[in-house]
């Protein structure tokens, strides 16, 4: 098991490989549909927000107020990410983005951008939302909740030794590929 | 109506936070199936902490509460209208404490109210019968597996799937092998070969209210389960499509006329946390009995 703490630099991100479990600690945003189109179009990060050396979260987590005003994270885990396909690259590009945490895996735009720019993309494991929202210390703050919603909100999480599995690294290699290619041919096998 | 707007957000409770005893034991199983040290072993090892720290902790299994889904079995002179007013309220209320996620959005506006009403929302499908019970069933549907499912339309030359049940064979398998890791598997196929494209859908998801390890009782389609589930768990995409040995849990399929124009293969593809629940009701409302 690797530890994967903030800042993420490239050194200790082009280090990975497709395959490794990782258990990530530091501030992490969430960010889905709604955040990705937003930026794809021109939108500007509000101020506070900032992606730089850090990690994008396809999460909508549930989140409840408490009393004082500050919210619990009650359910965290993954959301599919090849919905974010068509955006992904260019956020890696433009916000210098080291990981993006998803289930589901990504495509060949975002496999290129993670080898140019130096970015992984985490594998965790969708459904255990009760595991990984354990692995969410504190809520910080919340951005665009009146705009996109709660569950497209963009959340800023502290988070600690939350497990994923490298799934794209920084080198052009991907699971996703393989599993896809493999499986085609055992297909193909029984039909 | 108290009382039944009461057992509704018990039954969503409790299918939000506890998967049912026939997952359970499925997903058992398929943890001791794969080889011990792999990525699809750790994946299962996590899945079954988080089932049982979500019954301890009576919270959501998945933050995707999903398409909230009624099935309600009734008899002759079920007021289905207060059954309707009583499930929104439930609903609602369920949604408030944190048993179902803020999860429906006005498709035109993209506003999310955090109530999770709306048209369409909840989902209520009545069935009347002539027995006195009445039985709530209940699906929760994530949204990941939702995408993944799949409608085909035999003949489908790119596939070599003709109109029989070799060509509906070929559909699912290709179904399954789009969806890879995408709709959170280990997976469960709800299938229904014929009906035109909305009753396909609908009649693929009513194969989720099935028991894991019940069979078919047609010898044609049990056969059919059999040998999909099979052949799907020998393709290695794995838990999470992280490549390994189980890949469905479980295959349920049924028939349904068509017209001789169509030949529609509908799939549903239920994610790991399948969460279904079901209760009878009393005559005021109240809890008799659970059903899963």
């Amino acid at each position: 098991m690797i530890s994967l703490t903030f800042p993420f630099t490239e050194a200790q991100v082009r280090a990975l490989k497709v395959g490794e479990e990782v258990l990530i600690s530091g501030v992490v945003f969430t960010g889905r549909d709604a955040v990705h189109k937003y930026l794809h179009e021109g939108g500007a990060l509000p101020p506070g927000v900032s992606l730089r050396d850090g990690i994008i979260y396809h999460c909508g987590p549930v989140m409840m107020k408490q009393p004082d005003g500050s919210y619990k994270c009650t359910a965290a885990g993954p959301t599919t990410s090849i919905r974010e396909e068509p955006y992904q690259w260019q956020i890696i590009r433009d916000f210098g983005v080291r990981g993006v945490i998803g289930k589901g895996g990504m495509g060949e735009k975002t496999l290129a951008a993670c080898k140019e720019h130096g970015c992984v993309y985490l594998h965790a494991i969708g459904g255990a939302a009760q595991v990984l929202a354990e692995c969410v210390k504190r809520v910080r703050n919340v951005y665009f909740a009146e705009e996109f919603g709660s569950p497209e909100a963009i959340w800023e999480l502290e988070i600690e030794n939350f497990p994923a599995v490298v799934t794209i690294d920084a080198h052009g290699n991907s699971l996703h590929k393989e599993v896809m290619a493999a499986s085609s041919a055992a297909l193909a096998e029984r039909l | 109506m108290n009382a039944l707007k009461d057992s509704l957000v018990e039954l969503i409770r409790r299918a939000s936070a506890e998967l049912p005893d026939d997952v359970n034991r499925a997903l058992v199983t398929a943890l001791e199936n794969e080889k011990k040290g792999t990525i699809a072993a750790s994946a299962l090892k996590i899945i079954e902490q988080n089932i049982e720290l979500a019954k301890r902790k009576s919270q959501p299994i998945c933050q995707d509460t999903g398409s909230v889904i009624f099935y309600v079995d009734c008899p002759v002179g079920f007021d289905q209208i207060a059954f309707e007013e009583a499930a929104r309220e439930a609903v609602k209320a369920a949604t408030k404490v944190g048993y179902l996620r803020q999860n429906s959005v006005d498709s035109l506006t993209g506003k999310n109210d955090g109530t999770n009403l709306g048209p369409g929302a909840p989902a209520i499908h009545f069935h009347q019968h002539r027995s006195p019970e009445i039985s709530v069933r209940l699906v929760l549907k994530g949204g990941g597996c939702e995408n993944v499912g799949a409608q085909y339309s035999l003949p489908a030359e790119k596939l070599h799937a003709n109109r029989d049940l070799d060509g509906c064979r070929k559909a699912i398998l290709d179904a399954v092998l789009q969806a890879q890791g995408k709709g959170c598997g280990p997976g469960i196929l709800g299938v229904c070969i014929g009906g035109d494209r909305a009753t396909g859908y609908e009649f693929s998801k009513q194969q989720f209210l099935r028991l894991l390890d019940d069979r078919n009782p047609n010898p044609e389609l049990d056969a059919l389960e059999q040998d999909i589930l099979k052949t799907a768990n020998e393709l290695g995409i794995g838990p999470m499509g992280f490549g390994g040995k189980t890949t469905l849990l479980g295959v349920k399929i049924c028939a349904a006329n068509r017209v001789p124009a169509s030949f529609f293969v509908s799939v549903s593809y239920m994610c790991w946390a399948y969460r279904r629940q079901g209760v009878t009701l009393g005559a005021e409302g109240a809890i008799h009995s659970w059903l899963y």
